[in-house]
């Protein structure tokens, strides 16, 4: 029963965060900002796509440094 | 069929496609390793508890509050579509393998061969029957979520939902036709693609769920795809350019792998 509940977690694991779980991390804190910044005057759309181009490239990086 | 709904149908039909091309392999090894019936007893009872979880679960994402569903469905899909995106950036670039069913249907029938018959009930291989059951319920939970979710957030689930069922009906009949794993189908550019379209409505609508105003409203959707994809290619040329400047004499290529 417990292997079966880890096997679930790990499937849940794999399919919501994949290989880079700094990915989602991002994710989430990119959204607690974007929330942030729209309680204030300044426009929030920018933040997410902002966040776009420095996590794709950093992901990336952190791969083909390891191959 | 308005702008917003072609780009729903399309983005839908292509993910989906991927999915149903990876469900369509397993099922044609089992089929062709174990047994034609045992396969497809499984591929339908897979199809009829995907069938039960959709009527469960459509009415009620239907139901959920507008914003909240953006919020949470907007994060998944662009978790989601980074991590395809990073995927499909670092085959083209040459980092990872190409994904290649031969390859994983040559692996799926090797391993099907190899175990033993066992009769369970009118099923004649159990094997078979769970193998196909399975591969077609893991990758049909996956055009589920993404024609749910789009859908939702569209307010067209029956849109995103006909969308889902073409992609199946045309890669399950194209498979049914040739029997062998569909290893012409542009599956590697097609996840690009599709991480692109992941990645682009993720941003849109996690941005707007946690309270971003987008400049144009839906229209920001057509900056927002070709611009993250003229990115992808730009770092998929990077990528290519410090591949090859490291690259010793007669480096062979990445062995094929799946996901």
């Amino acid at each position: 029963m417990g292997g079966r509940v880890r096997a679930f977690l790990a499937f849940l694991y794999d399919f919501v965060i994949g290989d880079d779980w700094r990915i989602a991390a991002g994710v989430v804190a990119g959204l607690a900002v974007t929330y942030a910044v729209s309680q204030t005057s300044v426009p929030a759309w920018w933040v997410m796509p902002a966040l776009l181009v420095v996590l794709l490239p950093a992901s990336l990086w952190r791969a083909t440094r390891k191959r | 069929m308005g702008g917003g709904s072609g780009a729903l149908f399309v983005a839908v039909f292509l993910a989906c496609a991927v999915e149903a091309v990876e469900a369509t392999t397993i099922v044609l090894a089992a089929g062709t390793a174990r047994d034609w019936r045992s396969a497809a007893t499984g591929t339908a009872a897979a199809i009829v508890l995907l069938a039960i979880i959709v009527a469960a679960l459509g009415p009620a994402v239907a139901a959920l509050p507008l914003r909240e569903l953006r919020l949470v469905v907007g994060a998944l899909l662009l978790i989601f579509g980074l991590q395809w995106l990073r995927k499909a950036i670092l085959r083209a670039g040459g980092y990872k393998a190409l994904h290649d069913e031969d390859a994983i249907y040559r692996t799926q029938l090797a391993s099907a061969t190899a175990a033993p018959r066992r009769r369970f009930g009118s099923v004649p291989d159990w094997y078979g029957f769970t193998l196909s059951f399975k591969g077609v319920l893991l990758e049909g939970l996956e055009v589920v979520f993404i024609a749910l979710t789009f859908g939702g957030n569209a307010h067209n689930i029956p849109l995103a939902a006909v969308a889902a069922g073409c992609a199946v009906v045309v890669v399950a009949a194209a498979g049914a036709a040739v029997r062998a794993p569909l290893a012409r189908v542009p599956e590697n550019t097609l996840k690009f693609i599709v991480g692109i379209m992941l990645t682009a409505f993720g941003t849109f609508w996690g941005a707007e769920g946690a309270g971003a105003h987008w400049p144009g409203s839906d229209a920001a959707l057509l900056v927002l795809v070709p611009a993250i994809a003229l990115f992808a290619v730009g770092l998929v040329a990077v990528l290519r350019r410090g591949k090859a400047s490291r690259a010793p004499a007669g480096g062979g290529a990445p062995a094929p792998e799946a996901g």
